[in-house]
């Protein structure tokens, strides 16, 4: 499945390992990119993956049920946080996002999985989301074209947005392609 | 005022009086909407969207399906038309439905009969003239509602409209509150005497003046209608301006993060509301107000007063005189002194008065208008307040600031186009859904038990005699036609195919909220009206002098009125 990074296709150098998968060994030469290096495990595997000797990349897999404030301890050893949305229309992990950009400061990948629509997308990067993961048979350029679609908003958000003209309204600011 | 200046006050377009003025960010804004949509109904039409896919998407932009074709809810922000809008409205009536718009209790135009391929072009009409259905529908905070006074009440403390504006704005494709368990709805309303069902909504918000004038609000959650009527708690007084945006942000997060998914009926924030209890969720939301990022949030009195520049205030000088003009056509016409009793409400400037256009004429359907009478109104608008048109929450239409020396020659044009029914506030003013003759949910038909109630009520002698009095239907459980909060509500409900209808009595949304009680076994169609006679003869025997009806009920109770529905001979 493509991954989405501001509109374009990226490189995927994450695993993300299920509930009951072997944890992958960390790579020989630390901190160089080998499949198996940089591991995403469910929140019910923290323990074990923050066990893993240094070297590797960790991320962590979230529910949407799940409290942001459980990785407050672990998230400055955590290079990715993953929410997920069951389906679109539940919009937990909107808030999910903006809480770990929010209340805890964390600079670091928020990728967001399951099934969100293309039209969510500019809202899932205001709230703090930086990568996507498409869902099975999802059409990159659709949601590139949905990426494009607005140049306004009229709220605040976590993004770094420019103010435009009076009130709330802010231009969306888009990274060069 | 400099020479210079004059001259560029008077270039610049008079901004619209009543509701924000775009500008052309705005309306950029809206022509991307447009535009994704129409790509959206392509899609479908060529079938590279399935009806599945779609249906989230249409009803991001308040397309229904309904029981006979599609229908268009249209937001009117806050209540707040002006002639051109309403002139394009009538135009889109006659274009692409038959004639006609309904008026709802959230102050929004329904449009029953639309084609899906129309649609694009429809909205685009509506951007024409800076209009919109954005989040009439969907899991999102809905269309802003707002006093029908507003800015015009003598008893206002605070105008609403100007943060009912900034609420619209902040809603407007919210990122984080799109997809929300349920839909959300939130009322602001700027005086003591509630006309905006505060307690009634998933956020009522009211405004008056704090320490040093500056506004604060009071604010009420988890109140609503639907099958778990509640009346909304308390949950804190005096919240700044300034935090108004992030204490909301904070209030809304709490709901998304663990409001129910579940199941659709227990998903809305009065659930929560009731399963945290009023202490727990309020300490839920004191805990994110706390961590928030409150720099990010605040609403700075700079902006404030940067939308409020954005409305265009009325000249409201009056000839000296105006008030006595006004008496003596009263005392002139007696059919004109009813109406001036009971259509107008009393303005916050002497010499003017608001006044309320009944959509409930006898036998007529509650809401309707066709759009000759649309196009009449905007006329009316134009000539007697400004090109400002007001919707209500009660299906009425309010024309806000009319000169009192005036009032006569516009009662005189209203009964030429049938528009001039004395009835607001009384029996016949009665709020109905649109029940089984348009909405799929429907169990019973609500529209002819209000046309034969306000037929049977049509005596305007009669009517103040019983006087207020508020009649809500609803032809479901969902309870569009608030019949909870009804001094006398009718609920629609179906037993074994037959329509019946149960009757709710004590009922009120406004600042004595009060979800009414169940009377007894639902009565068939046809002996429903006759019932509700029987109850109001009962009212009238019993009560004190000036007491109304609603207060009859709660001195003595239900037994009376009990026995005179049901104890026929
Ligand atoms: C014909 C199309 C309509 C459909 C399919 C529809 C559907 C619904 C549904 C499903 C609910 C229950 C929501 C819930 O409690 O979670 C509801 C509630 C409501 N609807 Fe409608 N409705 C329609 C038309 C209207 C109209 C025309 C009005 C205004 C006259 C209206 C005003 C309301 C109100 C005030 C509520 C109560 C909301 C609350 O609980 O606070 N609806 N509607
Ligand atoms: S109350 Fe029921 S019948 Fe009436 S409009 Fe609402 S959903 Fe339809």
């Amino acid at each position: 499945m493509p991954l989405l990074e501001n509109g374009q296709v990226v490189e995927d150098p994450w695993t993300m390992v299920g509930p009951d998968d072997p944890l992958p060994p960390t790579g020989a030469v630390p901190g160089d990119a080998v499949p198996g290096d940089a591991v995403i495990v469910p929140l019910s595997r923290l323990e074990e993956g923050l066990a893993r000797p240094p070297g590797g990349k960790l991320g962590v897999a979230l529910a949407p049920d799940d409290e942001i404030a459980v990785l407050r301890t672990a998230l400055p050893r955590l290079a990715l946080v993953a929410v997920t949305f069951p389906t679109f229309r539940d919009g937990r992990a909107f808030s999910q996002c903006r809480a770990l950009r929010e209340h805890l400061d964390f600079p670091g990948e928020i990728r967001v999985t399951g099934r969100p629509l293309p039209d969510q997308y500019e809202f899932l990067l205001r709230c703090g989301a930086s990568t996507v993961l498409l869902p099975e048979g999802d059409d990159p350029a659709t949601w590139a074209r949905a990426h494009a679609r607005f140049t306004t908003a009229y709220q605040p958000a976590v993004r770094d947005e420019r103010a435009e003209g009076f009130g709330l309204r802010r231009l969306l600011g888009r990274l060069p392609a | 005022m400099s020479a210079e200046a004059e001259t560029l006050a008077d270039a610049a377009p008079a901004l619209p009086v009543g509701h924000y003025a775009y500008d052309q960010v705005d309306r950029a804004f809206l022509h991307d909407r447009v535009e994704q949509f129409r790509d959206q109904v392509a899609r479908r039409i060529s079938g590279a969207l399935s009806e599945d896919e779609f249906k989230p998407l249409r009803l991001m932009n308040g397309l229904y399906l309904q029981l006979h074709a599609y229908m268009l809810r249209i937001a009117i922000p806050y209540g707040m038309l002006d002639s051109r809008q309403m002139r394009e409205l009538a135009h889109i009536a006659r274009t692409y439905d038959r004639d006609y718009g309904h008026f709802t209790t959230r102050q929004n135009l329904q449009f029953n009969w639309i084609r899906l391929e129309d649609t694009p072009d429809i909205l685009a009409r509506l951007a024409s003239v800076d209009m919109h259905a954005i989040q009439t529908s969907g899991n999102c905070i809905r269309n802003v509602t707002c006093d029908q006074f507003a800015g015009a009440a003598a008893d206002e403390l605070v105008d609403p409209r100007v943060h009912a504006e900034i609420l619209r704005q902040w809603s407007t494709l919210h990122p984080e509150f799109s997809f929300l368990p349920r839909k959300f709805k939130i009322a602001v309303s700027g005086s003591p005497h509630d006309r905006v069902a505060a307690r009634f909504h998933d956020i009522g918000l009211v405004a008056k003046p704090g320490h040093g004038g500056k506004v604060v609000f009071d604010v009420f959650v988890g109140g609503g209608m639907g099958r778990t009527p509640l009346v909304g708690v308390h949950l804190r007084d005096n919240l700044p301006e300034e935090d108004l945006l992030a204490y909301l942000e904070a209030m809304v997060r709490v709901y998304n993060e663990y409001g129910r998914r579940d199941n659709i009926y227990k998903a809305r924030i009065k659930i929560l509301v009731q399963a945290l209890g009023a202490e727990g969720y309020r300490a839920r939301v004191d805990a994110e107000f706390a961590a928030m990022d409150r720099a990010r949030y605040r609403l700075p009195p700079e902006t404030v007063a940067a939308i409020r520049a954005r409305f265009g205030t009325p000249d409201l000088a009056a000839p000296a005189g105006a008030a006595e003009s006004l008496a003596a056509a009263r005392a002139a016409d007696r059919a004109f002194d009813r109406w001036a009793r009971t259509n107008t409400h009393p303005h916050r400037h002497p010499g003017y008065v608001s006044a309320v256009i009944s959509l409930k004429p006898d036998g007529g359907i509650p809401g309707d208008a066709t759009a000759a009478q649309m196009d009449r109104i905007a006329d009316l608008a134009d000539r007697f307040s400004f090109g400002e048109i007001r919707i209500t929450h009660m299906q009425n239409i309010v024309l806000g600031h009319v000169r009192q020396d005036q009032l006569h020659a516009l009662w005189q044009d209203l009964r030429a186009v049938g528009l001039a029914t004395a009835n607001i506030g009384l029996i016949g003013d009665i709020i109905a859904c649109p029940g089984l003759d348009y909405c799929s949910l429907a169990n019973a038909r609500s529209i002819p038990i209000a046309q034969k109630l306000s037929a049977r009520f049509a005596s305007p002698e009669l009517q103040e005699t019983i006087g207020d009095l508020q009649i809500k239907i609803s032809g479901c459980i969902n309870a569009c036609g608030h019949h909870h909060a009804g001094h006398i509500g009718i609920l629609g409900v179906d037993k074994k195919g037959e329509e019946f209808f149960q009757l709710t009595l004590g009922g009120s949304a406004g600042n004595d909220a009060a979800v009414g009680q169940i009377l007894g076994p639902a009565l068939p169609e046809d002996a429903t009206v006759d019932a509700i006679a029987r109850l109001v003869d009962a009212y009238l025997v019993h009560r004190n002098t000036g007491e109304r009806f609603l207060d009859t009920y709660r001195r003595l109770g239900a037994a009376l009125f009990k026995d005179a529905v049901y104890a026929v001979a």
